[in-house]
């Protein structure tokens, strides 16, 4: 087994008095599926946070493919190749569906103001190079059609495609989506299902975060469980559904 | 109306043509048609400043949605740089090289101070928003108003609130613009040739604008505004965008500051009063924010309607009464206060706004009627 892509060790985050994140750590290799499930409040999204740089962890190790990215800005983090969608939707709203990946290109795109100001042929075809890329994505995750509306008038099931082309745009090598099938009836989430099974095949490794147990069962390689702050389970989906600590943080202790 | 006809590139041609030759003989047609032509035209002169102004706040407030209440700080830096390089009260102080920069030179100058003016800014506040950043920024438009009032001593710097006189007018391209000029029968005065100066950087203002807007940075500073946090999680560089935003701004406010010290000949701390910044700020709002053309329009409206008011209502006193019962003075504040919450009553997106504002002010009305 080669390295991991992503790699964290005894990642701590407290809030106060809150233990969000309490010594956790995972690996996730290159090109799987890694789920991460756990019951409401469990820190998955905290995880995610300090994952992308927007929350600074207390202690840890953090490194991503060869890169430390311990404490590291956001946009060092998206840099090396990790973007993110949000649990509750975060596009720009009054932008179009198509600037909102234009937008998504900005860390891998150079131009500065005076690319800007005087369109000289470099800024000119990086131009049209981030026009071109962000109608690709928009028709890669099936909205090309509507890449003229403002991000708030699309569907919610479209504004979450949307999200996942934004963070394509980065050319990310992990993508961590939270709760990308969050409010979607069976047949969207059948849809999302297989986007991110193509979006897997071709080459972007995944993490994800779910509620929709039978969705994760069906399409991740590995899974990990948080349960108040803590990581208590890991393995492939089978493993982990049998699991007793994990039943136990679902369902509760059957009385003696 | 039909303005697809607008749309194409003939259309647009003819359009700008048009606009052309009516902003080139416009001071001619004041001049010719009123009494007090003169009047006019300075009046016009200052819109066009004002037009600058309301451009590069347009870009922190429209743009970055970062709300500055003291924008008329950068405005005063570029206007004392002038003052302060091309008037005799430093040049005791100053080296030889310094006295009387060439025109082009000092206006780089001056945009460049105040761009420096608007990182000092940006950077302790780069984590304010909304309320909380419009009350550090009002603040700090005050302490540049202050320090410009106090620091004759003990240094004599900014000659205090006396202001520096005798600003030497434009030299440039072999032309004095303090002198009247004769060409193609004409006399251009001062006011005229300032007219066709200040208008030539509005222009080249507007252009730098409209390139941002459609740019890589435009686009960051536009998601900066609509969500922060994705803006930052996307990989902008927040703290990078935003000083860009500020200094941006800032520097149009400089190289409009530095046009009017030259063109009044005469700087005080008095110009640069909270008021004035909140002017600007209504002319962003007021014309449609984030929108070139709106803006435009807005800095026109505000800057002229108060000459117009004294041109009009004056008379209309003295018709119906025989006498002036109120100043016009005194009505500007009023008028000017009633006329801002009848347009946010009835058109809080501003009087020409972009499709976008249009759409994201009004699409409610739509849903609620459906």
């Amino acid at each position: 087994m080669s390295t991991p892509l992503l790699q964290i060790q005894g990642i701590h985050k407290r809030f106060g008095g809150l233990h969000a994140l309490n010594d956790v750590g995972l690996s996730i290799n290159a090109g799987e599926i890694y789920g991460l499930i756990g019951p409401n409040g469990a820190g998955k999204t905290t995880l995610f946070n300090v994952l992308t740089g927007l929350y600074q962890p207390d202690e840890g190790r953090f490194t991503f493919d060869g890169h430390d990215l311990f404490r590291k800005k956001p946009y060092v983090v998206v840099r090396s190749g990790i973007a993110r969608t949000f649990q509750n939707i975060r596009l720009f709203a009054n932008m179009t569906a198509l600037e909102n990946v234009m937008v998504g290109q900005h860390v891998r795109t150079h131009s500065g103001v005076i690319g800007a100001i005087f369109r000289h042929p470099k800024a000119r075809a990086e131009e049209a190079a981030i026009r071109t890329h962000a109608l690709e994505l928009l028709e890669y995750v099936g909205i090309a059609k509507r890449r003229d509306e403002l991000a708030r008038n699309l569907s919610y099931g479209d504004q979450r495609r949307l999200e996942i082309a934004r963070a394509l745009a980065t050319r990310p090598r992990l993508l961590a989506l939270d709760e990308p099938a969050a409010g979607m009836n069976p047949s969207e989430t059948e849809g999302l299902k297989k986007l991110m099974q193509k979006i897997r095949d071709d080459g972007v490794t995944i993490l994800l975060i779910e509620h929709d147990v039978k969705l994760m069962m069906g399409l991740c390689d590995r899974i990990a469980v948080l349960d108040y702050g803590k990581k208590i389970a890991e393995g492939r989906p089978e493993q982990v559904k049998n699991d007793p600590r994990v039943i136990e943080a679902y369902l509760g202790v059957a009385p003696e | 109306m039909n303005f697809a006809f607008l749309q194409t590139p003939r259309g647009k041609l003819i359009t700008y043509a048009i606009l052309g030759i009516v902003l080139a003989v416009l001071p001619w047609v004041l001049t010719g048609g009123f009494e007090n032509g003169k009047a006019w035209v300075r009046a016009v002169d200052f819109a066009l400043l004002y037009i600058m102004l309301a451009l590069g706040l347009n870009i922190v407030v429209g743009y970055a949605g970062l709300l500055d209440l003291g924008y008329i700080a950068f405005y005063a830096v570029g206007a004392y740089c002038y003052a302060l390089l091309n008037s005799p009260h430093l040049q005791a102080m100053l080296p030889y090289w310094a006295h009387n920069p060439p025109f082009l030179l000092m206006l780089l100058v001056a945009a460049f101070t105040a761009g420096v003016f608007g990182l000092l800014l940006g950077t302790p506040v780069l984590k304010l928003r909304g309320d909380y950043l419009a009350i550090v920024t009002l603040g700090f438009g005050e302490i540049i108003r202050i320090f410009m009032n106090n620091l004759d001593r003990p240094i004599n710097i900014t000659n205090g609130p006396q202001g520096i006189n005798n600003i030497e007018r434009v030299h440039f391209l072999g032309i004095d613009f303090g002198r009247p000029v004769q060409w193609l029968g004409l006399t251009f005065d001062m006011v005229h040739l300032y007219y066709y100066l200040i208008l030539a950087f509005c222009v080249l203002i507007i252009f730098v604008t409209l390139r941002l807007q459609h740019s890589r940075i435009g686009r960051a500073w536009v998601a900066l505004r609509e969500d922060e946090i994705a803006a930052n999680a996307m990989g902008i560089n927040i703290r990078n965008v935003k000083l860009l935003a500020f200094a941006m701004g800032a520097s149009f406010g400089g190289v409009s500051g530095a046009l009017f010290a030259s063109f009044q000949g005469f700087v005080s701390p008095e110009s640069f009063v909270l008021m004035e910044s909140i002017m600007v700020l209504c002319m962003v709002v007021l014309g449609g924010m984030g929108h070139i053309p709106g803006v435009i329009l807005g800095a026109i409206i505000v800057s002229i309607t108060p000459e117009i008011l004294r041109d009009v209502i004056n008379p209309m006193q003295e018709a119906a009464f025989g006498k002036r019962v109120l100043d016009p003075e005194n009505l500007r504040m009023l008028i000017f206060g009633l006329a801002m919450i009848a347009i946010m009553l009835v058109r809080p997106e501003g009087l020409w706004p972009s499709k976008r504002r249009a759409r994201e002010f009004h699409e409610h009305d739509e849903e609620a009627r459906a």
